[in-house]
This record gives structure tokens, C-alpha cells and sequence, in this order.
């Protein structure tokens, strides 16, 4: 995952020979990973018992660890959506396919002969991601073969999807009771939860594809420029079509995993705008939305954000009606950290301090 | 080409809906039955599924002829079917809200062409009353007042970790809404009367299960000595369940749970002791709704206000009535 950020430098860590300091100062992860730890301290403070860990029915139970549990839809999401966002794409239906996973495997858990046995609930998920795979068909196809702009194209799922999420569980909140497909969310191996272990696998299996093969540096291709890389012997469309594929089977996991957390599905609430948080989550991890460039660790570290920002909110007692101005808050100011241009200016500002006081001394 | 056929497509798909939504011109036809247009929210969750099914089976019941749109929770939507009712010259307008405000010019059109309408279960923020008739739905101040009035009588029992202070988390349901706001309010002004219940901390769950989940995860691990929980909805109490049972507390007994709704699934987990008491919001309103219209059409004065009959659960009560539950 590293070696994203070497292939794909940032246009300030091209200065000639920059020390450490700077390096680290320029490495477009740092102000993420400070706004999470400045996070983690303002919890603390308000709450001092934050960030203890104990034992609890022989699993790990804390805020630590529920932020990294909870992280884990989001994470996935993002993940597909910075391949999406890599050739230059956007996927604005990975709620909606959420919704759809989550309903068909519910439903396929309450109908089957036994609610409570395992292989009723590893049917329903494979029946459930089987049906993102076709979802994410249907978008690539309008996309690759159809030539609708992605924004569009997703918007017709992301608007119908819903609907058919209603369809598939008539409108009701349908509530399995299943414990293999209830693990999914709550379980834990080895102390750390399942939930989160699916997410990070999914990202390390990731980044093993993209770039240990030639993959990762094609798809960053067919964002640059489809054309040219089409003319280049790229199979532009194939690459494209998979990734919104990929970006379905990661939304339909993570409509699984929300799912299984509440045993509940609830086909007009279940991922909405999680396509926000997931776009959030890829911009702060340093995938620009012109494409053409991703990073994963990124990704990972902009799910963490995000989730460590809503377990924030009502940690340190936010009010309901200002936490959305809150999550806004910090997410501008991360944003702003991270830019460049800003950054230069905060730089330029800071030499003349240094400068003028040199001549002072 | 691809885009000409897409566009032919989709203006014969928009012809089409068009037809649908004029073929009936002629709503109140030469059998002499009321034609009622109920422009419903959308169906977002079971309490509003059980809302529709009352209206179309009280509709049957009296004899009128239910003209219905599901507006999916979209006001343009609600507005078109209103539009539309207008149209179709029905004899009475009911429907509930998607937001509160927004509403003065179709109702305008509707007052104009002189057909009255009554709101249900959610009120418009309209300065002009004579806009319509009558809003028919729950009090949601009322809903929160009884969920604290229960509180206050059972305060003994309700400080579980006995240090005399009675502790209270508040799972609120979407920012803005009116029940969100009103239940709030209701229960705040109700434990005045005992000053040892204090609402140590509150928070928005949105009405949802992992809402309710997550804000409560983050309660359990920041505040300390949490004795009871007071969720907005059932579904906001079933997410909490999930987040204490997985702290290895025992809901109902090391935390008391009272939420607002009486869904089935609440009404299950009251029953099973999970949750310790429920005040109702009745979606039931069908009956009343006919009632109101009769009158409305025979000219007789209504209150502006019609408050729907609702009750309280507590545990035995809801192990009696589950099984007749019809939501």
C-alpha cells in the first residue's frame, strides 16, 4: 500500500531533495492522521475513561473498538469507490446497493427452512452479493458501453435502487434472527471484530491486485486518459467496467455488515448517504476526483476519520442540531490542510515570520 | 442515436404517466360515493405501512372511495398528488405532511376549487388555519409527558445503581422533526416534578436502529451510571438493546428502557422484558379519518385539533395485546 504514495508523489515532495521534516510535512496523510489523534485527545479530555479497553464475554469492548468496528461499512464502501474515483468515475448508488444487499439477504434469511442455521445465512449473502454483481454490471455497462457520464449513470440506481430494496422486502422492516449473519457486524476472532476484518481484508487483497500487477497503474491509466490509454493497448472499458463491479460487491458487504449490526434492515434508511461518507473518506485519503491516481492507506485512514468523528459527536455532547456543522467543520479544516495551495500560503506566511526575526537577531 | 431513442423513450414513458394520471378524470362519479384522495408519506416504516392499511380498510368500511398516492417521502411528489386530486375533482383532501412548511399555494388551489382538506398524523406550519379543516394525529408533546410522568412514578425502581440520582440518556429521532422535537419537550417538562431525574446527555439516533445503536455504544462508554434510556422510537430502544446486551448489560434490568411507537417488534421486546415500558402512537387513525370527513362534508363544525386515541404499554399489558397486534 506504500508504495501508492511512491509511484504517485505529490506535486510539493518533487522539490529538489526535501529533508525529512518537510517530507513528512508534504505527505498528504499527515493531517488526517493528526485531526484523528487531536480527535482522540478532545475525547479524552471531555471523557477520560475514553479510550480503556476491557475484556468483555472474551472480546475486546471499547470506544477503540468500536470506532474501528464501525468504520468498517464505510471502509468498504470507500474502498470500491476509490477505484470508481481512480478511472475518473463516481458511483452514487453504493447506498442504494447496500440497501438491495441487505434486503435480499434478509429476506432470504426469514424465508429459508431454518432462520437459524448457518448455511441459511451464507446462502443469503452469496445470493445477496450475486444480485450487487449484476447492479454493478448495470452501471458499468451504462458507463463503459453506453457512454452516460458516471454521476448520471449511478443516479439512476441510486434512485430507483431504494425502490427496489422496498420492493424485495415489502416496505417492512425485516429482522432476522440468524447468529452466523448477526456475526458478520458483532463477532470477534481473536479478540479484534469481524466486521473490521472483512474491511481490511478486503483492502489488503486490494492493494495485493493493484499493485503487485500491472493493475492499479491501468486503471490509474484509464483515468488519466481512456483515449490514449485505449490507444495504447488498454483494455479501457473491460478495466472500467470491473471496477464498478468491484465497487458493487463492496457496497453489497457493507450493506451486510450494517445489516447484521442491528439484525434489522430497513430498506429506506439502511446506507443512506453513505456514498457521502465513502466520497469524503477517498478525497481525505488523497484520491483526487479527476482521477487518475488513488491511494489506498489512504482510504483506510479516511474511514477511520470519518468514524472517529460520528463517535465524537456524542462523546464530548455535541448538540444534535450542530453536529452536522461540527463533522463539516473539521472536515474543512482537514481539507484545507492538506491543500497545497493553502499550505503554501500558511509556508510563505511562516518564512517571512522566520526571516523577519532573523534580521531582528 | 443511443440518445434519440433515449429521449423517444423517455417522453413515451412520460406520456404515458400522464395518461395514468388523467385516465379518471371523472373521480366523483354518478354512484353517489365520497371520493377521498389521501396523499400518504411514503411507506418508511411499519408504523406507516399499518397507518395505510388502516385507511384503505376504514375507506372499504365506510363506504368511500379511496383515491391513494405513496409519495415516497417527497414533498414534490405530495404536492403532484394533491395537484392532481384537485384535477379529478374528489370531494374531500387527506394527507400527512412530508415537511411541515411549503404548502400555502397547493392548498390555495385546493380551498379555491372548494374541496376541504384534513391533515393527518403531521401538521403544516401555515399561518393561515382556514387552509384546512382539521389536523387529525397524535400530541407528541402528550407521548412525551406520559413517557416522564411514567418515570417519575417509578422512579424508586428506576435508579439502578442506587446512588439516588436517576440518570437519563435521551436517544432523540431526526433533528427538526416535530415528534423528535415535541417528545422532548413533553418529557423534559414532565420530570421537573421529581428533581433527581436529570437527561445526563442526548443525542440524534434519526429513528433508526443503527442510529440508536451507535449513539447509545458511545453513551455506555462516556457517561457514567446510565439508568435509563429514553429513545423517541421503538426502533431508536431495539438498536439500544443491541448496544447494551453487547456491554454485557442486561436491558430492562441494569438499564430501563422506555421508548415511544408500540410497533410489534417493541411490543415483543416489552413483552420479553428487554424494554420496560412504551407509550403508544396509534397509526390507526382510519376511523377517526372517516368520521372527521362525513362531518366535514355535512357541513358540521370540527375541531381544529382531533387528538388520535393512544394509550400506554407497560410489560404484562404487552404480553396480553401482543398477539392481536396488528403492526
Amino acid at each position: 500500500m506504500t508504495d501508492t504514495l511512491d509511484r504517485a508523489p505529490a506535486p510539493e515532495e518533487q522539490a529538489p531533495r526535501p529533508g525529512p521534516v518537510s517530507r513528512l510535512l508534504g505527505h498528504q496523510l499527515l493531517w488526517p492522521v493528526v485531526a484523528i489523534v487531536v480527535m482522540l485527545v478532545i475525547d479524552v479530555i471531555a471523557v477520560p475513561s475514553f479510550l480503556d479497553l476491557r475484556v468483555q464475554d472474551g472480546h475486546l469492548y471499547g470506544n477503540p473498538v468500536d470506532i474501528v468496528r464501525n468504520s468498517a461499512p464505510v471502509m468498504l464502501v470507500a474502498l470500491g469507490m476509490t477505484l470508481v474515483i481512480a478511472t475518473r468515475g463516481i458511483d452514487l448508488s453504493v447506498g442504494a446497493v447496500a440497501a438491495i444487499a441487505a434486503a435480499v439477504a434478509c429476506t432470504r434469511i426469514v424465508e429459508s427452512a431454518d432462520e437459524g442455521a448457518a448455511s441459511a445465512a451464507i446462502l443469503a449473502c452469496t445470493t445477496a452479493l450475486a444480485a450487487c454483481v449484476l447492479l454493478g454490471v448495470w452501471n458499468g455497462f451504462l458507463v463503459s458501453v453506453v457512454g452516460i457520464q458516471p454521476i448520471i449513470a449511478t443516479l439512476v440506481l441510486m434512485v430507483a435502487g431504494r425502490g427496489l430494496a422496498m420492493l424485495v422486502t415489502d416496505g417492512q422492516i425485516t429482522t432476522p434472527s440468524n447468529d452466523a449473519f448477526s456475526g458478520l457486524a458483532t463477532g470477534f476472532v481473536l479478540g479484534l471484530p469481524i466486521a473490521f476484518l472483512i474491511a481490511l481484508g478486503m483492502v489488503v487483497l486490494t492493494a495485493v491486485l493493484t499493485r503487485r500487477t500491472a493493475l492499479g497503474m491501468l486503471i490509474e491509466a484509464v483515468g488519466i486518459n481512456p483515449d490514449a490509454s485505449r490507444l495504447a493497448g488498454v483494455r479501457a472499458r473491460t478495466i472500467t467496467w470491473t471496477v464498478y463491479v468491484f465497487a458493487a460487491v463492496c457496497a453489497g458487504m457493507a450493506g451486510l455488515i450494517i445489516a447484521a449490526n442491528t439484525n434489522s434492515v430497513n430498506a429506506n434508511s439502511l446506507g443512506l448517504w453513505i456514498e457521502l461518507d465513502a466520497i469524503l473518506a477517498v478525497v481525505i485519503g488523497g484520491t483526487a476526483l479527476t482521477g487518475g491516481r488513488f491511494s489506498l492507506a489512504g482510504t483506510v485512514v479516511g474511514a477511520l476519520l470519518i468514524s472517529t468523528l460520528v463517535r465524537t459527536i456524542p462523546s464530548i455532547g455535541i448538540p444534535s442540531e450542530a453536529n452536522y456543522l461540527f463533522k463539516a467543520f473539521v472536515v474543512i479544516l482537514v481539507c484545507l490542510l492538506q491543500s497545497p495551495r493553502a499550505r503554501a500560503a500558511l509556508r510563505v506566511r511562516g518564512r517571512r515570520a522566520a526571516s523577519s526575526k532573523a534580521v531582528a537577531a | 442515436m443511443v440518445k434519440k431513442t433515449l429521449t423517444a423513450a423517455s417522453a413515451l414513458l412520460v406520456g404515458v404517466t400522464a395518461l395514468a394520471g388523467c385516465g379518471d378524470s371523472d373521480a366523483s362519479g354518478g354512484d353517489g360515493k365520497i371520493v377521498m384522495g389521501f396523499a400518504q408519506v411514503g411507506a418508511e416504516s411499519g408504523w406507516r405501512t399499518a397507518n395505510t392499511e388502516s385507511i384503505k380498510q376504514s375507506a372499504e368500511d365506510a363506504g368511500f372511495e379511496l383515491k391513494f398516492s405513496d409519495a415516497q417521502g417527497k414533498q414534490e411528489n405530495q404536492i403532484k398528488a394533491i395537484r392532481s386530486f384537485i384535477q379529478q375533482k374528489v370531494d374531500v383532501i387527506a394527507f400527512s405532511p412530508v415537511v411541515e412548511t411549503g404548502w400555502d399555494a397547493v392548498l390555495q388551489e385546493a380551498k379555491r376549487a372548494g374541496i376541504p382538506v384534513i391533515l393527518t398524523d403531521r401538521a403544516v406550519d401555515s399561518e393561515d388555519t382556514s387552509l384546512y379543516e382539521t389536523f387529525l394525529g397524535s400530541d407528541f408533546v402528550l407521548e412525551g409527558e406520559k413517557a416522564g410522568e411514567w418515570l417519575v412514578e417509578n422512579a424508586a425502581e428506576s435508579d439502578v445503581d442506587g446512588d439516588g440520582d436517576i440518570n437519563v440518556v435521551q436517544l432523540e429521532g431526526t433533528t427538526g422533526a416535530a415528534p423528535a422535537i415535541d417528545r422532548a419537550e413533553g418529557f423534559a417538562s414532565a420530570i421537573e416534578a421529581d428533581p433527581s431525574i436529570e437527561v445526563t446527555a442526548s443525542q440524534t439516533g434519526d429513528f433508526t436502529r443503527d442510529g440508536g445503536k451507535q449513539v447509545m455504544e458511545s453513551f455506555l462508554n462516556s457517561e457514567d451510571g446510565i439508568d435509563v434510556v429514553f429513545a423517541h422510537n421503538d426502533d431508536m430502544g431495539l438498536g439500544a438493546i443491541e448496544a447494551i446486551e453487547a456491554a454485557g448489560l442486561e436491558p430492562g434490568v441494569d438499564v430501563k428502557i422506555i421508548t415511544v411507537d408500540a410497533v410489534r417488534d417493541g411490543m415483543a421486546a416489552l413483552a420479553e422484558g428487554k424494554i420496560n415500558f412504551i407509550v403508544e402512537c396509534n397509526p390507526l387513525l382510519g376511523d377517526q379519518l372517516m368520521d372527521l370527513a362525513e362531518q366535514v362534508l355535512d357541513g358540521e363544525e370540527v375541531p381544529e385539533r382531533v387528538v388520535t386515541e393512544e394509550t400506554t404499554f407497560t410489560q404484562e399489558q404487552a404480553a396480553e395485546v401482543l398477539p392481536d397486534r396488528k403492526y
